[in-house]
């Protein structure tokens, strides 16, 4: 007998309870989903083949320059710049936002000027412009504005390719770190300030011991975004004769013309670097993500709930 | 002179003398006088936009006002006077004033990276200077007397809201205040839960804590106040004895406001 039944009558109410329990439902295959996913499937292994079956990717170059010398050293180069920019960037671009954040509207217009003009120009053409300097200031000197000068050198002296492409990219980075922890900070809830406040702490201790660490869950992706970027932007330094990875390479297929499988080595050195980065990005997000009850563990649940379900078919 | 002068000749904790306060065109005190003894418990009643979280946050000087004074032990908040000049008092000053006073907010504002304890024992380390083991045990023995020891290692959006607000009463203890502020500590909190935090609160008051409660809890006050204050449109209307304003109330306006509890 069925133990349910309309009281209405407007529907069917056929059907005993167990073949009413959507437990026990059909699944209904995806049929577009599964061609689209075969095509995509296809299409990639072809891709692949292509890859590496082709004799002009000479993979035996490739692992011939795959650990020489020059590239290595140029690798080390682009790491070292990566860490020393981010750095400086991180750092600089924590000043910024906080005075961007500043209740002093002179200091507030001056680093949304920086921001402005930083991410509103090429990076290549600050770059260009750091490595020129000298052209337009032939020296730099350190003194009082419209005072006494303290130090002065050769601008030509100062800068090499290694500072122009420190400052170049760090002052770069700098301009999207300030936006970044800047949204950080004003995502965290203003009364957490006050209550940091109220107990006591100075703006500052509040900031480092309460807000910060709030605003991290916030920073840290489009950080590693960032710095993912940088790996690849040092690229960029090349242009003027810096000795990164894509430099290395580049001297050596100058001289040897394997111009693609030399472009390959540093194409999976970039690769490897990025995944490294990747995996350390999650592991750090996780650490910040303390306090919250995750917004994972239902979608874990939900998942492992539906194959156990999906046993109990008939 | 008022009557809780003569009963208490001792010097009052909190002296506040003519405060004003405007946001923009809107001026939201208008001359408060407060006197609170050590060890008095003292209710601010009244309708919402009377001004009395304002005065409570005047007090801590998360607000600041426009004119009179307000003075806490023997120090006027947010100023000192220097020979015959007011100056107001740098950024370090206040801080060390507020961390002599406790404040439990109508949100809990507890820390969410952190744990319960950790909560408790930010203040008393990281202000106070206590050493961390000190602060740790004291902070057991505060969540003992709210009742959640066992809750020490949880965060705080483990917690129900009633189970949060003990912990933010905790938090406030651990300084060891001269005082706590209780800023409508029970408005958001379900209807179930109210009862946890009043216990709580009224526990503390029968030990003998200063507190200046801004509540809408009428048997809160009558129960624990050692004298009710009601506020209305910037002004103090009424105030005396719980039994009196709430049970013989003098002005109209106290009276219509009661009137919405019965």
């Amino acid at each position: 007998m069925t133990v349910m039944h309309s009281t209405s009558g407007h529907f069917d109410a056929s059907g005993t309870a167990r073949q009413r329990d959507v437990a026990y439902a059909r699944h209904r295959p995806d049929y577009p989903g599964i061609l689209l996913g075969a095509v995509v499937v296809l299409v990639g292994l072809k891709l692949a083949w292509l890859l590496v079956a082709n004799p002009n990717m000479e993979w035996s170059v490739v692992a011939q320059y795959f650990n020489e010398k020059t590239v290595l050293s140029g690798l080390g180069m682009t790491l070292g710049l990566t860490v020393v920019a981010m750095l400086i960037g991180v750092l600089l671009g924590l000043l910024l936002a906080m005075t961007r954040l500043s209740a002093n509207p002179v200091l507030r217009a001056a680093s949304g000027l920086y921001i402005g003009f930083f991410r509103g120009t090429p990076l290549l053409v600050q770059l260009l412009f750091w490595y020129n300097l000298s052209t337009l200031f032939p020296r730099i000197t350190l003194g009082i504005p419209f005072g006494p000068d303290l130090l002065s050198w050769n601008t030509n002296d100062l800068i090499t390719p290694l500072t122009a492409a420190i400052v170049g990219l760090a002052l770069n980075e700098a301009a999207y770190m300030a936006e970044i922890i800047r949204a950080g900070l004003i995502s965290v809830d203003a009364r957490q300030l006050e209550t940091a406040q109220a107990f006591g702490m100075t703006r500052g201790r509040a900031l480092r011991r309460i807000v910060i660490p709030q605003a991290m869950r916030a920073i840290i992706p489009p950080t590693g975004n960032q710095l993912i970027s940088m790996v690849k932007a040092t690229s960029i330094v090349s242009v003027i004769a810096m000795g990164d990875l894509l430099h290395a390479v580049q001297n050596i297929y100058n001289a040897t013309f394997q111009v693609i499988p030399l472009l390959l080595v540093a194409v999976i050195w970039y690769l490897l670097i990025t995944t490294v980065l990747n995996i350390v990005q999650g592991a750090i997000e996780r650490r910040y993500a303390r306090g919250e009850s995750g917004s994972i563990t239902p979608r874990r649940k939900r998942r492992a709930a539906t194959p156990a379900a999906a046993e109990e078919l008939p | 002179m008022s009557e809780t002068h003569l009963a208490a000749p001792a010097k009052p904790l909190v002296c506040a003398r003519n405060v004003y306060k405007r946001f923009g065109d809107n001026e939201v005190l208008k001359g408060i006088n407060m006197d609170v003894n050590p060890g008095e418990v003292v209710v601010i009643l009244g309708p919402s936009g009377s001004g009395k979280s304002t005065f409570l946050r005047c007090i801590n000087h998360l607000e600041t006002m426009d004119q009179g004074y307000i003075l806490v032990g023997e120090e006027q908040i947010g100023y000192a006077l220097r020979g015959e000049r007011l100056h107001r008092l740098g950024a370090r000053a206040i801080a060390r004033q507020r961390s002599q006073i406790g404040m439990v907010f109508q949100q809990f504002n507890l820390y969410p990276h952190m744990t319960v304890l950790e909560n408790i024992i930010e203040a008393p380390v990281g202000v106070h200077g206590r050493k961390r083991a000190e602060a740790e045990q004291l902070a057991y023995s505060l969540l003992e007397r709210v009742g959640l020891r066992e809750k020490a290692d949880a965060y705080p959006r483990q917690l129900s809201g009633g189970q949060q607000q003990r912990v933010a009463i905790a938090r406030a203890l651990a300084i060891q205040p001269q005082l706590i502020l209780f800023d409508e500590p029970t408005s958001a909190l379900d209807p179930e839960l109210v009862g946890e935090v009043l216990a709580t609160m009224r526990d503390l008051a029968d030990q003998g804590l200063t507190m200046i409660v801004v509540t809408h809890e009428i048997g809160f006050a009558k129960e624990a106040a050692d004298r009710v204050v009601f506020m209305d449109g910037g002004v103090v209307v009424e105030e005396g004895k719980p039994a009196d304003v709430l049970g013989k109330p003098q002005h109209p306006r106290t009276r219509a406001f009661l009137s919405r509890f019965i």
